[in-house]
């Protein structure tokens, strides 16, 4: 056993930490408004902010940072699995903007697993370089947890499918150019035989949206229906009616890469320092006991969301895949991200309730935020119940009910 | 024994539902908070028509004369109406406070005008540096020739901007706390926007040689310790009766999700993981439906209620999260939108457990009442 970086992982280390402290200022941490395990992005209080963090995703597409554990031939650096956490890990505790997001976590490292060498060409570079940004459609009205009952159909017709029905809970689908998209392409096979992968231009004639507002009061949520939308047949990703199969490889890719785990550690880190320093009632934080213990606590816990995440990247490096234990991970992290808002409101006391920055808001009102936020994180992208079924049932071989 | 509503508690609950229902539905709670009034004036006078304002005051005072348990059925329907006016603030907590207090004058002068609803108050108590308890209030009143001046911050003032009057807690020198009810026109009063969890319309009040005259003085002294320890015990079983009212809400509205949501060709209250957590949720409301109901009795009947009291609140304030949070998640992602009242019971009881004592705060207290 070893749990030390080797030599060229240290280094990598090394070289990202002098890279972000270069090219961000140091508060950066500060600037997005972000809960350890989001899915409503990193919004900005100030729009300044916002182009810093563009120029920054800028420098680190150009060297080939947003993909680099994608082959060199494809915009790369072909780097392993575990540098890839280590970059995840060092961005996200810096609050870095430097997340390729679905496009370089999920479309891409598919594409070049199963796409062809024509879609390879011709998309790869484009999501390399952070040109275009796509969103995921996977849920339906009547498909959330059963994925494989979507009813979206696309009918072939010449050199198109023509799709119709809906999809919802489309995070950022206004924000994005395209979508990659799961829907029905054999009504008569078994659920799971007949839905296919396509990716599709938002400007689809037939294509509209409706925004949703979520409980932030932001809106993230589209609902996107889809009307005789007519979608190019060279855009089918994969096996036709394998869609399914497809898809559980990018859900595991899901788990990981949205995980951010350096930002459960930053945020620990705050409240410490908090706690170091503040009174409650005219006495020390710091000297109350049970707030020491529920810090020990998430300690910990942060702790084993390290462990939980780098065993997926080794197992990536050695060829399996990480299914069961990209569950785990999810469930671990998405209920540490709601107990960790729950213990800061509770140790921050009402003041943890302000909802605006000021001078009484600690933490600069994030845990109000948190404590709304983290609701979605054990439902996003495959409920906690559905992981600990994944865990039970494919994991330690339990009889299926 | 007898653990439920007795039979005109029944009538008032059923009464206080209906009107809650078809005056103040969920897309009331949303208006209220994005308007700009402090709350609805419509839904306020219609619950003074239904006598709600009266329902403690004595009758020599134009009120109804009901018991503090009668007022914990009002502020469960209440709980489970995400009811967005400073009802509590005036009906629950001024009045008791103005009820208990030896100011023949200031009863006269208030307590008919809250009866009537045509007087809101609000409760001006937690400082920088008190969250929780009496014992570190540094904001002062200074006796003078017609009642006192007080300097001071108060924070996480509900309603602050559409209250009448601030019932405010001060440090005097000498005669330990005073008890007052301020004129919220007065001149040295300034209010600072701080907006919460919970929609509550939320202030900083700041006091800057505020002017009190002496008939509005509630209770000093002795008394005054004696009355803010009481309101304590009321208004810390009045938040769990609102949590009660919440909780009801979101088991019911999750045990009939359960049933008509389908996935995977059933309904998903037929998984075993999804009936437990169902079933976890009703254990949940249970017990804190009947430690509430037991700590109200107790103070509803002048009996010793500092431990049952501490219970209530440190288990409620607990749970209620818990269970709200569960609700969310067997809804799923529909109850990430703002259009599902879902988060509304989250918001609610969030503030309502940490209001007058969070969990730990009570439990520390009822580790002094087994003699630790
Ligand atoms: C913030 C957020 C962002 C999202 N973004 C996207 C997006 O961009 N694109 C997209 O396609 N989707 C998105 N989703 C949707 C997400 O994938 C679904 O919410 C999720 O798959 C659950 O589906 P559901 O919400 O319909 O809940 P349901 O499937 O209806 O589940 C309801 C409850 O039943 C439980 N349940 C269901 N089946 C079982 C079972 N077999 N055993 C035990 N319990 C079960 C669930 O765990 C849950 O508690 C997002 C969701 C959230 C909250």
């Amino acid at each position: 056993m070893d749990f030390s970086f080797n030599d060229n992982e240290q280094s990598f280390h090394d070289e990202l930490n002098d890279f972000l402290d270069k090219e961000l200022p140091a508060d950066w941490y500060t600037k997005p408004v972000r809960w350890p395990h989001d899915y409503a992005g990193s919004p900005y209080r100030d729009p300044k902010d916002e182009e810093t963090g563009e120029v920054f995703r800028k420098k680190l597409a150009d060297k080939g940072w947003l993909t680099i554990s994608w082959p060199k031939e494809y915009g790369g650096r072909g780097y392993t699995n575990m540098e890839q956490a280590i970059f995840d890990e060092r961005m996200s505790y810096y609050l870095a903007p430097a997340s390729g997001g679905i496009s370089c976590g999920i479309v891409g490292p598919m594409l070049l697993r199963i796409g062809t060498p024509e879609q390879q060409e011709h998309w790869i570079p484009r999501i390399a370089s952070g040109e275009i940004g796509f969103w995921l459609g996977y849920s339906e009205p009547n498909a959330g947890s059963d994925l494989g009952s979507v009813s979206t159909f696309a009918r072939e017709e010449g050199d198109h499918f023509v799709f119709n029905g809906q999809k919802c809970w489309s995070s950022g689908a206004h924000h994005a150019d395209y979508s990659w998209m799961i829907v029905r392409t054999d009504a008569d096979a078994r659920k799971h035989a007949g839905c296919s992968l396509f990716i599709v231009d938002n400007k689809t004639p037939g294509i509209t949206m409706r925004p949703v507002i979520n409980i932030l009061g932001n809106h993230s949520f589209n609902e996107v229906f889809m009307d005789d939308a007519r979608v190019p047949k060279e855009n089918l990703i994969g096996e036709k009616n394998k869609g399914f199969y497809h898809l559980m490889q990018a859900l595991d890719f899901e788990r990981i890469s949205l995980v951010g785990i350096g930002t459960f550690k930053r945020f620990l880190e705050e409240l410490v320092e908090y706690v170091k320093t503040s009174t409650r009632n005219g006495r020390p934080l710091k000297d109350i006991p049970s707030v020491r213990h529920k810090l020990a606590d998430l300690a910990t816990r942060v702790e084993i969301g390290y462990m939980l995440f780098y065993r997926t990247a080794e197992m990536l490096d050695r060829g399996q895949e990480p299914n069961v234990e990209s569950s785990a991970l999810k469930v671990m992290a998405t209920e540490l991200a709601r107990d960790m808002a729950e213990i800061a409101m509770e140790i921050l006391g009402p003041y943890g309730q302000l909802t605006e920055p000021g001078e009484r808001a600690p933490l600069r009102a994030l845990v109000s935020r948190g404590f709304l936020e983290s609701i979605s994180a054990t439902i996003g992208a495959g409920t906690s119940e559905i992981q600990r079924n994944v865990i039970a049932q494919r994991g330690l071989g339990l009889p299926r009910v | 024994m007898n653990l439920d509503k007795n039979t005109e508690q029944t009538m008032l609950d059923d009464a206080a539902r209906k009107f809650l229902q078809s005056k103040c539905p969920s897309s009331l709670v949303r208006s209220a908070r994005d308007d700009d009034a402090p709350f609805p004036q419509e839904l306020w006078q219609g619950m003074a028509e239904m006598g709600w304002m009266s329902l403690t005051i004595d009758q020599a005072h134009e009120g109804l004369g009901g018991s503090f348990d009668d007022l914990t059925v009002l502020l469960e329907a209440m709980g489970a109406a995400c009811l967005p006016a400073p009802y509590f603030n005036t009906a629950v907590v001024s009045a008791t406070a103005i009820s208990r207090s030896s100011a023949t004058g200031l009863k006269e002068n208030l307590l008919p005008r809250i009866a009537a609803g045509k007087l809101v108050s609000t409760l001006a108590l937690i400082e920088p540096d008190n969250s929780y308890g009496l014992d570190n209030i540094q904001s002062t009143a200074v006796a003078n020739a017609n009642g006192y001046l007080v300097n001071g911050i108060k924070l996480f003032v509900e309603y602050a901007q559409g209250a009448d009057y601030l019932l405010t807690v001060a440090n005097t020198e000498g005669d330990g706390l005073v008890v007052l009810m301020i004129d919220a026109n007065s001149p040295g009063i300034s209010l600072t926007p701080a907006p919460t969890l919970d929609y509550s319309k939320q202030c900083e009040v700041f006091f800057n040689d505020v002017q009190v005259e002496s008939d509005l003085v509630v209770a000093t002294g002795e008394d005054a310790r004696e009355l803010l320890l009481y309101l304590e015990q009321v208004c810390a079983v009045g938040k769990c009766a609102e949590m009660v009212g919440a909780m009801q809400t979101v088991l019911d509205m999750t045990v009939q999700y359960a049933k008509d949501r389908t996935q995977f060709g059933q309904p998903i209250g037929g998984f075993q993981s999804i009936q437990h957590h169902c079933a976890n949720m009703a254990v949940d409301v249970d017990s804190a439906r009947y430690l509430t109901g037991l700590a109200a009795w107790k103070v509803s009947e002048n009996l010793p209620a500092a431990k049952e009291v501490s219970m209530a609140k440190s288990f409620v304030s607990r749970v209620a999260i818990r269970v709200a949070k569960m609700g969310h998640q067997v809804h799923g992602a529909i109850s990430f939108c703002d259009e599902f009242d879902m988060h509304l019971f989250l918001r609610k009881v969030q503030s309502a457990s940490m209001a007058f004592g969070d969990s730990e705060f009570h439990q520390e207290k009822v580790a002094v009442e087994l003699g630790l």
